[in-house]
């Protein structure tokens, strides 16, 4: 008669428990993992926090313009144009970008040249942005003729996030299960309204995950924007096609400059730049839960 | 060629199926099919798993079309005229031929929702309201949800999802339903409500079922259709028409052998 939880067995050496503590031990090596990450992100928060947070909080930082003094002024028109810039590239590469996964996703037939096109655009995701610098020179400073303005470089921006808008889109899309779609067509509804009603809003968690991913990539970019001709001081808030700057280009001024007092200045852009991206990740996620709601 | 009985011939055509075949990525899954399929009646669908019976269910609403790879030659005639016709607009004929999946597939919705969608849509003109009540007491499911119509109808158990996806085609009032084993998820009772549906629902609609379950066949089909498999040339399966007759005929003194086995349970 067998026993309980016993080992003995003919046709089996089970060794459970040394099979679990196995498993425990690569639980063990991915906590070590997570810990680490958290670990090297609190202490940039920290040393951030310890360099600027005073200079962040001084009155005026975020109001005012900048001074030729480090201690003065502030860094409004960075500001202005991190959010304007980050504005255009939402109202600009969401709609291309998801339009292009919708296309290539729910209307192209399913030939070779649509696996090149994919393989293509998940190749320009990685182009360094310093590449799409100098595309957006030739064609919206000079081509176009807007010269170094805010629409040059959000344009460029634009560009920058488009492969990744597309690549993530088009995977939301793709995971939209095909039993929803055919339920639709079943009830005589028209492709369209079927992409319409029931794909994208089952497919808007996953769309803006890569919005979030690719504003927050286009914010914190730098290279771009030097070579399209973003300036390092600015002292007003630049419209469409003015001269204009960003806030990690502010950063990068700041953190040239030798003299003392610069480098907070530099920590408390930095903790400017990170509350910019926190608020714009912030509303994509709320519209993600609500959206989520809906599986 | 159909084996149909000659003293029961068909009157009002709905579906008239000439030599119409399908393949799938090149190769011929379902053998020429001749078949008519007539009017306000139940007509089942019987064989062993791969015979192409919900294949050729999919023609007649030309979900096929959806599946890529799938190609259908041949014609089929709905009242008349080729669906397989170039001229011819699926979503219209979608419209009157509606489907309840193998799978239960709400819309990740409300259960209200679900049922209004495509009648709004459509441009329903009566009563909404009245409509999502009417076709979910038809379904069977009025009393279980009437309190929780906004609720989601992916909350609702594998059993009322698939009633609520009945209830969701019967709201566009198709002129045909066709059922793709539309009770093999559903309990003995459920399963009963949903036949006693259909035995009702045949006064107005044509319905074509595909099921698993013989006896089913017998209590509620007018005609049954018996699919096979054969194994071709090559060493691959294809599913073929055997036989069509009214289901008293086919089960009582089959005309083809292959039917008379399967029904005896010899196989399938």
């Amino acid at each position: 008669m067998a026993t309980a939880f016993s080992d003995d067995s003919q046709e089996f050496t089970p060794n459970i428990e040394r099979r679990e503590s196995i498993g425990k031990i690569f639980e063990y090596i991915f906590l070590l993992g997570l810990l680490l990450g958290l670990f090297i992100l609190a202490l940039l928060l920290f040393d951030i926090g310890k360099d600027g947070l005073a200079r962040f909080l001084t009155p005026g930082f975020l109001t005012e313009t900048p001074s030729r003094f480090p201690d003065k002024g502030g860094i409004l028109p960075a500001i202005v144009s991190s959010v304007s810039l980050g504005v255009i590239v939402i109202l600009v590469a969401v709609p291309i970008g998801v339009g292009a996964a919708l296309y290539l996703e729910e209307y192209a037939p399913k030939a070779w040249w649509t696996d090149i096109i994919e393989i293509n655009i998940s190749n320009l995701a990685g182009v360094p942005s310093i590449v799409y610098g100098l595309l957006g020179l030739g064609v919206f400073n000079y081509l176009l003729g807007f010269g170094p303005a805010l629409i040059s470089g959000a344009l460029t921006l634009s560009l920058l996030s488009l492969p990744v808008i597309i690549v993530t889109s088009r995977e939301a899309i793709r995971s939209v299960p095909d039993s929803l779609r055919h339920a639709s067509y079943g009830l005589g509804i028209t492709k369209w309204q079927t992409v319409s009603n029931h794909v994208l809003p089952y497919a808007i968690p996953g769309i803006l995950t890569g919005v979030i991913i690719s504003v927050s990539r286009a914010i914190g970019d730098a290279a771009s924007l030097i070579v399209v001709g973003a300036v390092s001081f600015l002292t007003f808030n630049p419209g469409l096609f003015q001269r204009f700057m960003a806030l990690p280009i502010q950063i990068y001024s700041y953190i040239t400059r030798p003299e003392p007092g610069f480098s907070n200045a530099a920590a408390a852009t930095i903790i400017a730049l990170l509350a910019v991206i926190l608020v714009l990740n912030g509303i994509a996620i709320y519209i993600r839960q609500r959206f989520s709601a809906i599986h | 060629m159909t084996y149909n009985n000659p003293n029961k011939q068909i009157d009002n055509v709905v579906f008239d199926v000439e030599g119409v075949r399908v393949f799938y990525s090149g190769f011929m899954a379902l053998r020429e099919v001749y078949l008519k399929i007539p009017e306000k009646q139940i007509i089942a669908f019987i064989g062993p798993s791969g015979c192409g019976k919900s294949t050729l269910l999919r023609c007649f609403n030309r979900m096929n079309d959806l599946i890529p790879g799938a190609a259908v030659d041949g014609r089929l005639n709905y009242r008349n005229r080729n669906i397989y016709d170039p001229k011819v607009n699926s979503v219209k004929l979608r419209r009157q031929v509606g489907m309840v999946f193998q799978r239960p597939n709400p819309f990740p919705k409300s259960i209200y929702e679900n049922i209004a969608f495509a009648p709004r849509t459509n441009g329903y003109k009566g009563n909404l309201d009245e409509l999502v009540e009417q076709s979910l007491r038809r379904a069977a499911i009025w009393d279980e949800v009437k309190d929780k119509l906004k609720s989601k109808g992916t909350a609702l158990s594998g059993g009322q999802q698939q009633r609520l996806c009945i209830a969701r085609a019967i709201a566009m009032k198709p002129d045909v339903l066709l059922m793709d084993e539309p009770c093999s998820a559903l309990d003995p009772i459920s399963t009963r409500q949903v036949e006693e549906l259909c035995l009702e629902l045949k006064e107005q609609y044509t319905i074509i079922m595909v099921t698993h379950n013989m006896q089913q066949a017998s209590r509620i089909a007018d005609w049954t259709a018996f699919f096979n498999t054969d194994i071709d040339e090559h060493g691959k399966r294809q599913g073929k028409l055997v036989e069509f007759s009214p289901t008293e005929d086919i089960f009582s003194s089959p005309t083809t052998k292959e039917a008379a086995e399967y029904i005896s349970g010899r196989f399938g």
